[in-house]
């Protein structure tokens, strides 16, 4: 096992302090009005690059969109909107390779569907047809966590694994402001660090855990200001600026790629919607703080800096959206189609194989529903 | 050749043969390590393979457990300590959330073939939090496999089952059998491959059954033992497995006698004992001839160590349930 004391980044920087830091502001490279801002430590991703995201970009907007009318339908039980949030959706997705894992939230419909996995199977878990949907081996993703902080510690286990058996796997592992309160938050960070893995936390800030504000969270000065305390370094970015997460998420990945060990990237976003669909955040937010939100979307920023760069024009905005429009069309003929549920799926995935006890709970059952079909 | 093991060594030895046999078990907990844990169950594991395959976790019990969730998911096979009973609550949002439910959730596609070793219940004079029976807890959340072995054989054997089992087992170390010994013909023992799910008539009898599982076997033996000199003949069923729960086993030694007696450590209100009760009577109608009765420890906190004597089942306490079983017309 690696000397978990090592730090082979310590050996080029100046202090211990210094590269742990986060930066004063979280890091931005495109502001809100589409125009570059230059940063030494984090380079601009590339035009190519930036695109391909932003079409996922506009393709997320469209499901969050999509996904809201399929509630209000009754087509859905729920949906937690990322609506505002899609820029950390995508990075999270695009900033690993094949052979890396994803451990997403309940909010995190967006990134699993960046990552590959059908936007159907996805949305199993918030249909309400089976706890989840998805294979998490087809594309790396695991379930999509309910309870808060529970996955960091599943996500630092799999790196752990991958460490063990030198798989060259690096693990993204997401949460909200909330979860950085949850006892697991603490404890998956410092065993990232203690065990030295490749697990790049990344906190998606977006003020409020459902109606509690992030002061009434933490006093600390930032979240990303939490890695110091278990020796690993945290970072904070602009949550709605696309390239500025592709670059620091791309640097931390590497980073732990390399053998660096965890980090921690804080990203402040606002979340424009409801908790849920069945919150009412005019209760807890003013409109007006909603409002300010307004001009820093992370979709109109990028759409005005690839135009600049002339990598963005109508057609290729058209086409952008015929996709987005695919994905949707794709969605709402999923989700009208009756679904189909086996009630003897309850008993079969309970263990392996089934106990005398599901056995007859089975028979039961399938007595009870002859009886009703007869 | 027979070989004469604690408890404690016979835990060991399965560890110690499932690593050897299987590079994918990874033991970790508190103490694992170098000191071979506080009851030295994986004593020399880390020296013989290795700080990557036996390692101390910072102490946190919730991290040790979901931790495990993830290496066992990406092809580890974890055995993990809880160093007490008490001491796996803060990992119990981890077993009852993810552990029990993972496989669930993604219907099979993702398997936790994991061990969950706990030391526990009483007898050994602990303080408080080193004695809880908390069988009951894991065995209400659907998805656990939870055995306790009571005797030396079946330590190493259930050990190595559960090693190998494709689910989580949860895995109770009655503590107070940790220095009891047998001889054991290990070269033979590890070609038998045990079954959970699977009770074992412990001592035959033919005028009432007691059924006892873990620490609480013993306990029973000896009062099949005192009785049998009065004149009774008890029979002693081992449960081995609470879930799944053998239900054949039991019912056919009840339907024998006729009278059973549930003996247990935790308290009995809603408890392992009051299922098995329910089962028998389910089942066993027709051919009791008195209510199944229960032992279990009185519905309290575990006490203190100078109270526990008066808690625990004890010998005397069976043989009065025995002798409630409605004898005189037998």
């Amino acid at each position: 096992m690696q000397d978990p004391s090592r730090r082979s980044d310590l050996d080029h920087e100046a202090t211990a302090e210094s590269y742990m830091l986060p930066s004063g502001q979280p890091v931005q490279l495109v502001d809100p009005d589409g125009r570059h801002v230059h940063n030494d430590k984090y380079p601009l991703p590339d035009g190519e690059a930036l695109l391909a995201a932003y079409r996922e970009l506009v393709v997320g907007r469209r499901v969050n969109d999509q996904a809201n009318a399929l509630v209000r339908q009754g087509r859905m039980a729920v949906y937690p909107s990322s609506h505002g949030q899609e820029a950390c959706q995508v990075a999270a997705a695009v900033c690993i390779d094949k052979q890396d894992w994803l451990f997403p939230t309940y909010r995190d419909t967006v990134a699993v569907l960046a990552r590959g996995v059908d936007p159907i199977q996805a949305l199993t878990l918030l249909r309400g047809d089976w706890h989840s949907g998805y294979d998490p081996y087809e594309h790396n993703v695991s379930i999509q966590a309910t309870p808060l902080a529970t996955q960091l510690l599943h996500a630092v286990g799999v790196a752990h694994a991958a460490k063990l058996k030198g798989e060259n796997t690096v693990v993204v592992a997401m949460c909200g402001d909330g979860a950085t309160s949850e006892g697991d938050f603490h404890e998956a960070l410092n065993f990232a660090a203690v065990f030295h893995v490749p697990v790049v936390f990344f906190v998606q800030n977006n003020q409020y855990a459902i109606s509690v504000p992030l002061h009434h969270q933490t006093v600390a000065p930032s979240l990303a200001h939490k890695a110091i305390g278990y020796g690993m370094p945290g970072e904070r970015v602009d949550g709605n600026d696309l390239a500025a997460l592709l670059s620091v998420l791309g640097k931390a990945v590497e980073r732990a790629r390399d053998g660096g060990g965890p980090a921690l990237v804080e990203a402040h976003t606002y979340r424009m919607q409801s908790h849920t669909n069945a919150d009412d955040a005019t209760r807890y937010r003013k409109d007006d703080e909603v409002q300010q939100w307004v001009p820093k979307d992370p979709i109109q920023r990028m759409r005005t800096y690839l135009t600049d760069l002339n990598l963005l024009d109508e057609e290729v905005e058209k086409n952008i959206a015929e996709k987005a429009e695919t994905v949707a069309a794709a969605m709402r003929d999923g989700l009208n189609a009756e679904s189909e549920v086996d009630p003897e799926d309850l008993f079969r995935y309970v263990f392996t194989e089934k106990t005398s006890q599901l056995r007859e709970q089975a028979a039961k059952l399938r007595d009870e529903l002859s009886r009703e079909s007869a | 050749m027979s070989t004469t093991l604690t408890f404690a060594k016979a835990l060991n030895t399965a560890l110690a043969d499932e690593m050897e046999s299987d590079s994918t078990v990874v033991v970790f907990g508190e103490d694992v390590g170098p000191l071979g844990g506080v009851f030295r169950i994986t004593d020399g594991l880390t020296a013989r393979f290795g700080e990557e395959r036996c390692f101390d976790t910072p102490l946190a019990e919730s991290g040790i457990m979901g931790m495990a969730i993830g290496m066992a998911m990406n092809g580890l096979r974890p055995v993990v300590e809880m160093q007490f009973d008490a001491f796996a609550y803060p990992a119990f949002e981890q077993v009852v959330s993810h552990v029990a439910k993972m496989p669930n959730r993604t219907k099979g596609k993702v398997k936790l073939p994991m061990v969950i070793r706990i030391p526990y219940a009483g007898g050994i004079g602990g303080v408080e939090h080193h004695c809880d029976s908390s069988e009951s807890y894991y065995a209400h959340t659907p998805g656990l496999t939870v055995v306790a072995p009571a005797t030396v054989q079946d330590a190493y054997t259930m050990l190595r089952d559960a090693i190998r089992h494709p689910d989580p087992v949860v895995f109770l170390e009655p503590k107070k059998l940790y220095w009891s010994k047998e001889d054991l013909e290990l070269e033979s023992l590890r070609e038998s491959v045990g079954s959970f799910g699977r009770a074992v008539v412990a001592r035959e009898g033919s005028d009432a059954t007691l059924i006892a599982y873990g620490p609480s076997v013993s306990t029973a033996l000896n009062a099949a033992a005192a009785a049998a000199e009065e004149g009774r003949s008890l029979e002693v069923i081992d449960v081995r497995s609470i879930v799944p729960f053998d239900d054949e086993t039991v019912a056919a030694s009840v339907r024998k006698t006729g009278r059973a007696v549930v003996i247990a450590e935790a308290p009995g209100f809603a408890s392992v004992a009051s299922e098995i009760v329910a089962r028998v009577q389910e089942r066993c109608f027709h051919s009791l001839a008195a209510p199944v009765l229960r032992v279990t420890g009185f519905d309290i906190p575990y006490p203190a160590p100078k109270l526990e004597q008066f808690y625990l089942p004890s010998v005397d306490r069976i043989l009065d349930a025995v002798d409630d079983l409605q004898w005189e017309d037998a």
